[in-house]
């Protein structure tokens, strides 16, 4: 076997995205200063940035303040001052640690985090963001508001489910306008929203280039890397620049035959949240193997837009109701994500799929022994299921992971070799 | 045959125990050959509109998992890893056919796990089973949730109807609304005279009694209950040394009932608990009005119980807790947490902050349905019984 390939190009795009969230942060720590602008608490997944884009309000997302601890090996200690107070071993260690660090006025950059004006627990799908957002607004005693996004299950929304929730975006907007002592202005919103729309569409333009073979981006480990803008700046100028930038540079590499590796030897699936405390080690273990992956369904929990769906500034309430109801992998039920899997499999001509289950979040994760079953059994595709952890370090076994993982590519290896032999 | 009012307790009592152990739901099976064409409903834990599924003319079923009447041979493989052992009961209870009496089955918005089953269950057994998930709504501030809920229980109503092919009116609704209340309110009355005397009246019978109901017509339901309402005070009881608890955290999954009588038997004397809670949802009747669909949603959104799996921010759950306490009398609180249990597990940090606050001491224990050894729970209960009678 050829030696262990460097897993990672750093293009503009990497470099850019860096700065923007430094960026963010900085604004953050200004705001934790100055007491202005107001800051709201947010979950990624199916976020209504666009609301608080119209009214200059800036976002804090735990859940990135968390990734960014364990991606910066900073997670462990906040970890384990949460258990301190009572929280189990196999709680959601986002939760853990993003309580932890507050406990312990730690913060992924050592800036100064603002108190939030509104916790606001935009429900989508994931019942732990209902736990998570209650015990912050315990513990730092800032207001809470839940907007309740009924889940998915069905194929579509009911005419109801958008109903409900575009009375609560217009509750929320009395709240914002609370904050802020600003006026709600239509108009800002349908920009914002108009941006949105811009940017899902550069978004998913790069989301089919990895229908390329060489897939000139890995779509797991380098679309985290470009999710953080997406939530962030998507509903701004500053988003749609960057987008049309990332799609730029991404297609320039598809003109010049550029992949992930030198030789693409084979294009993976992935589903669940990565080992964030691993990453670096995780992804080499794909690079090993010139693996790339060529979709990941979680690269859609803030948003699916590849399969079409696009902000409306037409309909903004109606249409950020939608992206929160039906275009997030996080309320949609479980056999959608099956589907979804399904067609990345197909359509992004996929060799096989990885199903990297996490510990803390049932989510994603329970009955993905169901999924395996289905895509093994039912549609025949190879597949490999892995354990471990989205953020506590401690649930990790390398070497179990990795005999895993080359035993997969191993007999991939051989179903291609055995392929070639049959079609020559 | 108790000689001095004629309620046969003990023969109640046996039945109750029998019924509320049964995973080949005998009672369910009798009920439908008794009644042509009638179908039969389960529904996952915590809470279900059982108004609605009467009115249909169905049973409504409540499923709490298998206990430690069923070996898991194969719904491991499907939910692995720290996922609760009700997910998996449930899953092997219908992968191995027990469920065949049901024609339908509901979930809630209670947590991922149990969101997640739904649709696995969608998968495997759609064709033969009704299958359907409600979302009752987190945000009872907004008018719009109540608006929302009526909607989702239309929409229920309507697949009831497709199911058991006849129409639900209103005035089957009422009358829902009604037998039910009376279930719920014999229910409050066995749940107060155990407070007031809990020597009479010890947990584990109370628990099979309860639940029982999931697999009985209502209305008879509501006999036994009044019945051993009644005949309760002519027991002969004796008193105990014990400490009076409430029991919080078991609201979906339920301790087996060897762990209930170990609690009792290491010197707790259970004031309240939430076993079961689906049972006694609301802190009043559910009004009769015009529109029943709306007072059941109105009711759920603004008279639930405290609960784990309902979010309701103007109370935070903590001080539905300590009122629980504090009405009951109780010396402490025992968390009895499902192992896994994600809601139950969250809420321990915040119950516990607040409990210390107040100074009421607690113990937490963690179970599984289907664990058979005791040994270690009674010790520790033990311990902490005998910290304080003795402090
Ligand atoms: S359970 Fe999963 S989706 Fe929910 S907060 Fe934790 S990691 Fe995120
Ligand atoms: S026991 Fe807890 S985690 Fe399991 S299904 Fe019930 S609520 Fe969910």
């Amino acid at each position: 076997m050829a030696p262990a390939q460097k897993s990672e190009y750093r293009g503009y795009v990497h470099q850019m995205q860096k700065t923007l969230m430094v960026n963010w942060y900085e604004r953050l720590g200004e705001s934790a200063l100055k007491g202005w602008p107001p800051a709201v608490c947010l979950m990624v997944s199916g976020n209504c940035i666009e609301l608080l884009q119209a009214f200059d309000v800036l976002p804090i997302y735990p859940e990135v303040n968390a990734l960014q601890l364990a991606i910066r090996h900073q997670s462990l200690e906040p970890i384990v001052a949460a258990e301190e107070i009572g929280y189990a071993s196999d709680n959601c260690a986002y939760v853990k640690a993003d309580i932890g660090a507050y406990l312990k006025g730690i913060t992924p950059t050592g800036n100064k985090m603002p108190t939030a004006a509104l916790i606001l627990c935009n429900f989508v799908g994931c019942n732990t963001y209902l736990k998570w957002f209650e015990h912050v607004s315990a513990f730092t005693g800032a207001p809470m508001y839940v907007l309740d996004v009924p889940f998915l299950r069905y194929d579509k929304p009911t005419a109801d489910d958008i109903t409900y929730v575009v009375k609560q975006l217009k509750e929320l907007v009395g709240l914002l306008e609370g904050i802020t002592h600003t006026k709600f202005d239509y108009d800002r919103f349908k920009q914002a929203v108009q941006y949105s729309a811009e940017v899902e569409s550069l978004w998913s333009e790069i989301k089919h280039l990895s229908k390329h073979s060489p897939s000139p981006f890995d779509a797991y480990f380098d679309a985290i890397t470009l999710m953080g803008p997406l939530y962030v700046y998507r509903a701004s100028s500053v988003g749609v620049d960057f987008f049309r930038a990332a799609l730029q540079e991404l297609k320039e590499r598809v003109a010049n035959g550029q992949g992930v590796y030198d030789e693409e030897r084979f294009r993976i699936v992935v589903e669940g949240p990565p080992p964030y405390p691993h990453f670096k080690t995780f992804r080499d273990m794909f690079a090993k193997w010139r693996a790339c992956t060529v979709a990941s369904t979680y690269s859609t929990v803030g948003g699916l837009w590849e399969f079409g769906f696009r902000h409306d500034p037409e309909n903004p309430f109606e249409s950020v109701a939608l992206h929160m109801i039906e275009n997030n992998v996080t309320n949609r039920n479980y056999l959608q994500r099956y589907a979804q899997i399904e067609r990345y499999a197909d359509e992004w001509k996929a060799d096989g799929v990885i199903i990297h289950f996490v510990k803390s979040c049932r989510l994603f994760s329970a009955g993905q022994g169901d999924m395996r079953d289905y895509f093994t059994k039912v549609l025949k595709r190879p597949t490999l299921y892995i354990e471990s952890d989205l953020e506590d370090p401690r649930y990790f076994s390398e070497a179990q992971i990795r005999n895993r993982m080359d035993a997969f590519f191993e007999s991939l290896e051989h179903q291609k070799t055995m392929a070639n032999v049959a079609g020559e | 045959m108790n000689p001095d009012n004629g309620i046969d307790l003990a023969g109640i009592l046996g039945q109750a125990a029998t019924m509320a152990q049964d995973v080949t739901f005998q009672s369910v099976r009798g009920w439908k050959a008794q009644h042509e064409n009638a179908k039969a409903i389960g529904y996952f834990p915590v809470y279900t509109p059982v108004e609605l599924i009467h009115a249909a003319g169905a049973l409504p079923v409540g499923l709490n998992g298998a206990g430690d009447q069923l070996d898991i041979q194969h719904a491991d493989a499907r939910f692995g890893s720290f996922i609760c052992s009700i997910v998996k009961t449930t899953m092997e209870l219908a992968l191995t056919g027990h469920l065949e009496p049901l024609d339908g089955m509901l979930f809630h918005s209670i947590c991922d796990s149990a969101r997640n089953l739904c649709f696995v269950y969608k998968r495997h057994f759609a064709e033969n089973l009704y299958v359907d998930f409600l979302h009752l709504p987190h945000n009872p501030s907004s008018v719009a949730s109540q608006e929302f809920l009526v909607s989702e229980y239309r929409r229920l109503k309507k697949n009831l109807e497709n199911l058991t092919n006849r129409t639900v009116t209103d005035q089957d609704i009422r009358l829902a609304i009604k037998v039910y209340n009376e279930n719920r309110r014999a229910l409050s009355d066995l749940y107060r005279y155990r407070q007031e005397e809990p020597h009479m009246l010890p947990t584990a019978e109370l628990y099979v009694l309860q639940r029982a109901g999931n697999f009985m017509p209502v209305e008879e339901h509501t006999q036994w209950l009044k019945a051993v309402r009644q005949a309760l005070p002519n027991r002969p009881m004796k008193r105990r040394d014990s400490i009076r608890v409430v029991v919080e955290g078991s609201f979906c999954e339920q301790p087996p009932i060897g762990f209930i009588k170990i609690l009792e038997g290491a010197g707790c004397y259970v004031v309240d608990d939430d076993f079961l809670l689906g049972k006694r949802w609301f802190t009043e009747d559910v009004p009769i009005g015009d529109d029943p669909i709306h007072d059941l949603a109105e009711s759920y959104v603004q008279r639930s119980v405290y609960s784990s799996v309902r979010h309701d921010w103007r109370k935070p759950r903590f001080l539905g807790l300590v009122e629980k306490v504090k009405a009951g009398k109780a010396d402490a609180v025992v968390f009895c947490l499902a192992k896994f249990c994600e809601p139950a597990f969250f809420d321990y940090v915040l119950f516990k902050r607040e409990l210390e606050k107040e100074g009421i001491p607690h113990l937490l224990i963690e179970f599984e349905e289907k664990m058979f050894t005791f040994d270690r729970a009674r010790t520790e209960i033990e311990t902490f019984v005998e910290s304080l009678l003795f402090e």
